[in-house]
């Protein structure tokens, strides 16, 4: 009953972001290690001794999960990202690599799976084993959540949303999980009712998500990454760019119950040349992010109403980094139910499509 | 995160022209008699509201006193042109920039009013608060907008047909109205201005804000604006509707080289809007970012509005604020979200005065003294501009034409209109047989049509007055103003809504009005019903000696022959003013021999078999040989058989149509002579009532209230309805939940054509409704 062959990887191409996460087995035996052939060692050496690949790959060291035990083995499990458009540099070097020698299966999902699929065959001699990304994303958010973040909670969710000065994270676990609503936010934003770890449809979508925060911050600023857009967006101010309720009204609308502190038009201001003109690069990226979390969080509340789910957990990569939005999208949840709803995240944001590729992998029949 | 106001108008004054290119006394129109004024000043439109009466003449008929009669002359009724004083609400929309130019006319031409304040609302209302004061005297009160968009929401929903319509760019008709709903509530009303506010609407006075959301038409406007370096909403449209959003947007087929299939999500579908504009090494197009911006932000609130839909089970969703108005683009944009958001459970649906709602609402909460939700109001075609009147991207010509402003005039009704209660469906009831806006061939037809009969009306109206020198003139006027309404239906037959042969008679009888005809035909109606009467004696007696048989036959062709007078059919009224001894027997002569192109004949005979009907309600056609030789002796058969019978004519003259005054008259004439139609009246077996209409054609949906009453007391389980203009272009389809007659003689041969018959073909259509067997076969079935 021999385990899975390493390496063990499993693999989420998104629009935006390639997710990959890696198991380096740490309970190697001495005849294994002489076992080991070459390219496996050097892929292990690669990735486990940098924290970035080429100009582009980030590995959030911050997330590893270490003496995790997967399949009988041990290991630590870790999260590397890339941006999808450096994917035909990545099949090059599996190329390089020789990767077609071992003896493993590359579990990818996400819609890049189908769309590499080709060039993994051609260019690298790679024959992918596609799986459904809610399928995989489920899972791997169920396993997660499951074993836990090296001995620490997975999932946190805000206390006092309402109050900016007393807000703090907080964590908790997602004992007895189901129903839940499981809001992705990739590029794109996908909102799913789950009932059980196999049970689940997905309610709705919506094309406003990180892709078009990032690609309306880069017409408008010019910045070019994510992370650029967001340290923009931390220093700006959205009340310049959006037009409030008391904007228009002077204080609040008393007739609908709404503060004047809401926003009535986002980019409501910017109707006017004058204020077209004087406005800040930072400014109109706060606008931007606080615009698409807004919005994410109406459709993600409507839905929960709609679907009688109380509980609405926000995943994705649009979340990394992104407090801003976090604590936006708990206020939000909070303020507009009334305290019925709640939101909750989960630290590896956008990791667990790949988490639950790899998870595919080691289910998958014994090896020929 | 909401929205209620309209927006900041210094971004879109600065191309305006000040002059107004219309005489403004076309504009305001009865501003010397205006009472009551209302404002609503949104970010680019004013729209101002009034009140006014209007006097015009009206035709009447009183019968000569007895004693004098002799002497008088040998007519049987004498016929006054009288002064009424009718209300109408005005309403006026016209760009910012000429709001001064507006208020000093105004000033100028108030005289009777003693109105004190003027009711005031739209965001732009406090901003010019102290320039109305400061020109009109009045004191600015300001109203709460979403209260006041919502009253004038049910106000045109409630009065005028056809308000509201689906939009379908590729479809035939972009337009598709809806008949109007005997209960309106409750809806949705998604109104986007800058923000989006989300209502609900359930009754009058009860309406709650359930949701919405700050990406509005001022996301579109301003985001718009920072991107493609555009100052003007409209340009941004434009620049949308030529763009391409896949080059920015990021699709499904983007991600996945293809669709994803066990999602069933097509390739097609965005998956991340200016997902691709993530990069700093590619430029964009304004036209490109434009219409994905466009994209993004229709589909964001269809979903939202589908959202909100389904949680309040409502099926009625309207959409109104200035993205939406007149911009066939966001229409088309929000109706293809709508669909895929609810996959056609929901439609978006939009209102033909959608930027007046504020105004409306605004003088009504002004007017609630007056009670205007007790009366029936009615669109003055003649005084209304008619849809997409000044939208630049449908009518460019127009727009330079008339400057930029639109009006809309409605006309309180002397009578409360409502549903027939026999209608089987009052919710589906479609009124009208052919629509013209869907059908091209047949509009063009009739438009022609009536073009080439306008100098025929023209000649009669001038006939009308020979006393009055100024006749030819104005009568010069209504040609005009009704030639340029037929110009105006031919680019845009979805004006007024859904063109049918009836709103072009309609439109034709509110221009006639306009200029002070109110009945040309009344003289030659008088001379009809006049032979006709002296003959009325004779045709009895001839009917009275038939076998029963005989006689049940010669009572429908009586009616059918009747019907051939008709002044308003081209064929007929050719052969009347040519040959005046035309007679009914060269009447039936013409009529088509049996079996008739419709024919249930047969079953109405078996029918009369049996036991008589309980109450008959007959809606006339014309005067002279057609209700006197025609009508009268087929309903004292009725009376005979121990039917009672309701006698519905027009409230108000139309083409040679007997109204409702002119029949009083002469049933008292014909009961003076006719003991069983005398009996009937006495013992109120036979009754006259007004169908509070004015004409040619039949809405069984905007019935007199009082006929209403009366069918629903004397259990009426029979109605028959005659006359091409009732029966053919109105009707012929119309399903009633008790048994029914049609019948009408086919005058124009374009017609008959479409129908499969010829000139003078009959429609005879008996239909007892489904699943209720008629009384009469009830009683032949053995037991």
């Amino acid at each position: 009953n021999k385990s899975k062959s390493f390496p063990w990887f499993g693999m989420d191409i998104g629009g935006t972001l390639v997710k990959l996460v890696y198991f380096e087995p740490v309970d190697i035996t001495a005849e294994e290690e002489q076992e080991e052939v070459e390219n496996l060692k050097s892929i292990r050496r690669y990735l486990t001794s940098n924290v970035a690949y080429g100009k582009t790959g980030v590995r959030d060291v911050h997330l590893e999960l270490r003496n995790l035990t997967m399949c009988g083995r041990t290991g630590n499990l870790h999260f590397i990202r890339f941006p999808t458009q450096a994917m035909p540099r990545f099949i090059q070097m599996g190329h390089d690599k020789n990767f077609s020698s071992l003896h493993t299966t590359l579990c990818a999902t996400g819609g890049g799976a189908y769309k590499f699929e080709n060039d993994f065959r051609t260019m690298a001699d790679l024959e992918l084993l596609k799986l459904d990304e809610l399928d995989c994303l489920i899972r791997g958010l169920l396993y997660v959540d499951r074993v836990g973040f090296n001995g620490h909670p997975e999932c946190y969710y805000f206390q006092n949303p309402s109050d900016t000065q007393s807000c703090v994270k907080k964590p908790c676990t997602l004992e007895d999980p189901f129903p839940m609503l499981l809001v992705n936010i990739g590029s794109g934003v996908s909102i799913l009712a789950v009932y059980s770890e196999n049970n689940y449809k997905r309610v709705t979508g919506t094309s406003l998500g990180g892709g078009t925060f990032l690609g309306l911050c880069c017409l408008l600023t010019g910045c070019e990454t994510f992370e650029e857009a967001l340290e923009m967006a931390s220093k700006g101010d959205s009340t310049n760019v959006d037009k409030l309720v008391k904007d228009i009204y002077g204080g609040d609308y008393e007739r609908f119950g709404l503060q004047g502190s809401a926003v009535a038009s986002s980019f409501g201001h910017m109707m006017s040349k004058e204020k077209r003109d004087s406005i800040s690069k930072e400014d109109l990226a706060r606008a931007t992010l606080v615009t698409i979390t807004n919005n994410i969080g109406s459709i993600a509340r409507m839905c929960a109403v709609n679907e009688k789910i109380e509980r609405v957990v926000f995943v994705g990569n649009f979340l990394r980094i992104n407090t801003v939005s976090t604590k936006l999208l708990a206020y939000a949840m909070d303020f507009w139910s009334k305290g019925q709803l709640r939101a909750l995240f989960l630290e590896h944001e956008g990791y667990f499509g790949a988490v639950g590729a790899l998870m595919e992998l080691l289910k998958t029949t014994e090896d020929p | 995160m909401a929205e209620f106001v309209r927006l900041d108008s210094s971004t879109s004054r600065h191309t305006m022209d000040k002059s107004i290119t219309l005489p403004p006394d076309e504009i305001f129109r009865n501003l010397e008699n205006a009472k009551r004024f209302a404002i609503d000043i949104g970010g680019s439109l004013t729209k101002l509201a009034y009140y006014s009466t209007v006097q015009h003449k009206v035709a009447k008929v009183r019968s000569f006193d007895k004693a004098t009669k002799e002497a008088a002359s040998d007519k049987l009724y004498e016929i006054s042109v009288q002064e009424e004083v009718t209300a109408r609400l005005h309403f006026i929309k016209f760009e910012n920039a000429y709001i001064e130019t507006c208020l000093d006319f105004i000033k100028d031409h108030l005289v009777n009013t003693e109105t004190k304040v003027i009711k005031a609302t739209g965001g732009g209302a406090h901003k010019f608060k102290e320039l109305i004061e400061r020109k009109l005297g009045l004191k600015v009160d300001k109203e709460d907008e979403m209260t006041c968009l919502i009253k004038g929401c049910n106000f045109v929903l409630r009065n005028i047909p056809h308000e509201a319509f689906v939009y379908a760019k590729h479809a035939d008709s972009e337009f598709r109205f809806q008949t109007t709903q005997p209960d309106i509530f409750p809806y949705l009303l998604v109104n986007i201005g800058s923000g989006v506010s989300i209502v609900k609407v359930e009754s009058e006075d009860k309406f709650e804000r359930i949701g919405g959301s700050s990406i509005g038409g001022g996301t579109f406007w301003g985001l718009g604006a920072l991107l493609t370096k555009t100052k003007r909403f409209d340009e941004l449209l434009q620049l949308a509707s030529k763009g391409q959003h896949t080059s920015v947007d990021m699709l499904v087929k983007d991600i996945y080289g293809g669709s994803y299939g066990s999602l069933g999500l097509t390739g097609d579908l965005i998956a991340s809007s200016f997902g691709k504009s993530a990069t700093a090494d590619k430029e964009f197009s304004k036209e490109d970012m434009a219409k994905s911006l466009l994209h993004m932000i229709s589909n964001d609130i269809g979903q939202l509005a589908c959202l909100y839909a389904k949680l309040h089970n409502l099926s009625r969703v309207y959409f109104g604020g200035f993205f939406i108005r007149g911009h066939p683009v966001t229409m088309h944009t929000i109706t293809y979200s709508i669909n895929f958001f609810t996959k056609g459970e929901v439609q978006a649906l939009f209102l033909r005065h959608e930027g007046y709602l504020g105004a409306i609402g605004a003088f009504l909460k002004g007017a609630e003294e007056d009670n205007p939700n007790q009366y029936s109001w009615g669109e003055n075609y003649a005084g209304s501009s008619g849809l997409m009147s000044v939208s630049p991207d449908m009518n460019p010509m127009q727009r330079a034409r008339s400057g930029t402003f639109d009006m809309l005039e409605m006309d309180r009704l002397e009578r409360q209109l409502v549903n027939l209660p026999l209608l089987q469906d009052p919710s589906s009831y479609i009124p009208d047989t052919m629509d013209l806006t869907e059908d091209a061939l047949a509009r063009e037809y009739w438009l022609y049509c009536f073009e080439e009969a306008l100098d025929g009306v023209v000649k009669r109206a001038v006939a009308s007055q020979p006393d009055m020198p100024e006749a030819a003139e104005r009568a010069e006027k209504f040609r005009q103003k009704y030639r340029h309404k037929l110009q105006t239906l031919r680019h845009q037959p979805f004006a007024y809504g859904s063109l049918t042969v009836r709103s072009l008679l309609d439109t034709r009888e509110h221009c006639l009005n306009e200029f002070n005809f109110p009945d040309p035909y009344s003289k030659i109606k008088q001379n009809e019903n006049d032979i006709a009467l002296k003959y009325y004696q004779k045709a009895v007696k001839s009917l009275e000696e038939l076998s029963w048989e005989e006689r049940q036959f010669a009572l429908v062709r009586g009616v059918l022959a009747g019907n051939v007078f008709d002044w308003g059919a081209k064929a007929v009224s050719d052969v009347l003013e040519s040959d005046p001894e035309f007679g009914f027997e060269q009447a039936k002569r013409q009529l088509e021999e049996r079996p008739w192109l419709v024919d249930s004949y047969d079953q109405w005979l078996e029918r009369l078999r049996g036991p008589p009907h309980k109450c008959a309600l007959f809606f006339v056609d014309n005067s002279g040989v057609d209700i006197i030789l025609g009508v009268i002796p087929f309903v004292r058969e009725l009376l005979s058989r121990g039917t009672e019978v309701v006698l519905a004519s027009n409230s108000g003259p139309a083409l040679n149509d007997v109204t409702n005054g002119e029949l009083q008259i002469l049933t008292e004439r014909i009961a003076a002579m006719d003991p069983v139609i005398q009996a009937g009246l006495r013992e109120d077996r036979l009754t006259l009532v007004q169908s509070g209409s004015s004409s040619p054609c039949l809405d069984l949906s905007r019935l007199d209230k009082v006929l209403a009453q009366v069918v629903r007391e004397r259990q009426t389980d029979l109605v028959i309805i005659e006359g091409m203009g009732r029966a053919i272009h109105t009707n012929y389809y119309a399903m009633l939940s008790c048994e029914s007659l049609k019948m009408a003689v086919i005058k124009n041969s374009w017609l008959a054509d479409r129908l499969g018959g010829k000139l003078f073909s009959v429609v005879f259509k008996y239909e007892v409704p489904a699943g209720k067997p008629s009384q009469g076969s009830a009683a032949v079935t053995p037991s």
